[in-house]
């Protein structure tokens, strides 16, 4: 009787472990994993129509690296990212450092007033951005109303110049959290202890808050770089015919152009990109601390 | 002859700078957002100032509109059981990661939080893929599927940060009075853990009403709220309909997503 006592729990206990790494295994696995998985396999097959494509070939990334077509589209792809991440982090660091440092008790209010705009759509938030750079929209009737302008311009609207805008304004949470968080930990005494031993104002913030702020800088680069290489929304909307990018492409294949495999063969080159960005900024990151 | 400044006020003077850029960083966060609702009761088809007066028109169109009220229905459809789903998967994946450890179920929550290093498009193709293969095609589920998948990652942070943030001790001295890890988890850490699991199926189900990349792929016969407006965008005769919409989605978002702060910050302070 006694050890069947000691076993029973032991049984249920497991039970219930995998009843708990159930969902997760199923979500994570059955469709993350596995999806994706697809999305690679697909990308190495010919096109004939049906879902999962027929034989292997590698023509389809040999398309892509051959055909100058989708070298200049994934060449602006990482520069219109590129640019957009750059000012994202640049604009918002100084908002990450206020609020981590200056912030007081307003830090928790300026936090949630900073990731608000996160939780609304995204795809309205872009086109906010058409409404105010429109032919007949806001800057041009403002611009002309206040006489700069004598007639609406068409320089604003579709753009790579207002992609990035549009992408800085949407990934703005993306670039100030981790920024925050990195500051955030950075004890106040050793500020303090700068400033006692003489150090300027600059000099404390080069010396000493700088480099606190790396890691969260490479982190808020790489998960503003990741949206935005493969963002769709953006340049449909403000982008122009200047401004494809490599989603927008990637879509076609899978809409009017109906090549599947080859779609999936962009979608697995753009994850290229992607991850060696994020072996790039690891790197970096190593690198500052060692 | 130079006059040295103090320090004090040299710091106060770049503090004061410091407070305006940040002030002006968040009119340019919320400027274009705030224009949708203005020009919603703007009595004009254009986008533009001066305003022409006001109107409720656009208001009263949107609410005859068929094709509003049924996307509005998919959407909330399509929001409540991927979030749920999503909560399911965020609260068990976190309580593996955080009271389990194993190497799997580190792993799970690993994957799980994968979504958001993915670009949108991609994870709308993967599922497209997946969802012919199974052979449901683009439909109501398959966006249920995809929305589940993008909602993780924020449930899954939620609710580790909240089990993560639970004393030790809790757990050791329900082990120590004997209960069993079901109870201990349906009586101790469920009860405690109530606000965070709201929070976060608020934050999935906002995830899921705003998307719209994956559910256009995704979507059948039936579109959500957001490939509603994505198709009606191309006339512009229904654009203040369209910010009228935006308006009320947008009033939505802030709603939900001020009772999930609420929610969250009550879960911390117990």
């Amino acid at each position: 009787m006694i050890p069947a006592r000691t076993v029973v729990p032991d049984v249920r206990s497991l039970v219930f472990r995998c009843l708990m790494l159930l969902p997760g295994a199923v979500m994570g696995l059955g469709l993350i994993v596995f999806s994706l998985g697809l999305v690679v396999f697909l990308a190495f097959r010919h096109n004939d129509g049906s879902v999962l494509g027929a034989g292997w070939t590698w023509s389809n990334f040999q398309t892509i690296l051959t055909d100058p077509l989708y070298a200049q589209v994934a060449l602006r792809s990482v520069m219109i990212a590129g640019t957009a991440t750059a000012a994202t982090v640049l604009a918002a660091y100084p908002v990450a450092y206020c609020i981590a440092l200056r912030g007081g008790r307003w830090r928790s209010l300026l936090l949630f007033l900073v990731t608000l705009p996160f939780w609304t759509s995204y795809l309205l938030r872009v086109f906010a951005w058409k409404i105010v750079l429109a032919y007949n929209g806001v800057f041009n009737s403002v611009l002309v109303g206040s006489g700069i302008l004598h007639a609406p311009s068409l320089a604003f609207l579709n753009t790579p110049a207002a992609v990035v805008v549009t992408l800085a304004h949407a990934y703005a949470p993306f670039a100030i959290l981790p920024i925050y968080t990195a500051l955030e930990g950075l004890p106040r005494s050793l500020l303090e202890a700068a400033s006692d031993l003489g150090a300027r104002p600059w000099t404390t913030f080069r010396r000493v808050v700088l480099p606190a702020s790396v890691p969260g800088v490479l982190t808020a680069s790489m998960v503003v770089f990741i949206p935005t290489l493969g963002d769709y929304v953006t340049p449909a909307l403000v982008g122009g015919p200047r401004s494809i990018m490599i989603g927008s492409l990637i879509q076609m294949q899978f809409g009017r152009a109906n090549d599947w495999p080859f779609g999936a063969a962009l979608a697995v080159a753009v994850m290229l990109v992607v991850a060696g960005g994020m072996v790039l900024g690891r790197k970096l990151s190593v690198g500052r601390q060692g | 002859m130079k006059i040295p400044v103090p320090p004090v006020l040299r710091g106060s003077s770049s503090g004061a700078a410091l407070w305006i850029y940040v002030a002006l960083y968040l009119i340019f966060l919320y400027l274009p957002i705030c224009l949708i609702p203005l020009f919603s009761f703007n009595d004009s088809v254009q986008a533009a100032f001066p305003l022409k007066g006001v109107t409720l028109g656009w208001y009263r169109t949107l609410f005859q509109e068929e094709g509003i009220h049924s996307a509005l229905w998919t959407s909330l459809e399509v929001g409540v059981f991927s979030a749920a789903l999503a909560t399911l998967c965020g609260v068990t994946v976190s309580y593996a990661s955080v009271f389990m450890k194993s190497r799997f179920a580190n792993l799970l929550s690993y994957v799980a939080r994968l979504p958001i290093l993915i670009p949108g498009v991609i994870i709308g193709i993967a599922m497209l893929i997946m969802a012919n293969l199974v052979g449901i095609g683009p439909s109501v589920p398959a966006i249920i599927a995809g929305h589940t998948l993008v909602g993780l990652p924020a449930t899954v942070m939620v609710m580790q940060g909240r089990f993560a943030s639970f004393p030790r001790s809790i757990a050791e001295a329900a082990e120590d009075l004997g209960a069993r890890e079901w109870t201990l988890v349906r009586r101790v850490l469920l009860p405690m853990a109530v606000p965070a699991v709201g929070s976060a199926f608020m934050l999935a189900f906002l995830t899921s009403f705003d998307e719209f990349i994956i559910a256009f792929f995704l979507s059948g016969p039936h579109p959500t709220l957001p490939v509603y407006i994505w198709g009606q965008l191309r006339f512009p005769r229904s654009l203040p309909i369209v910010m009228a919409l935006g308006s009320l989605i947008l009033a939505v978002s802030v709603v939900v997503s001020i009772l999930s702060e609420a929610l969250r910050r009550r879960g911390q302070a117990t």
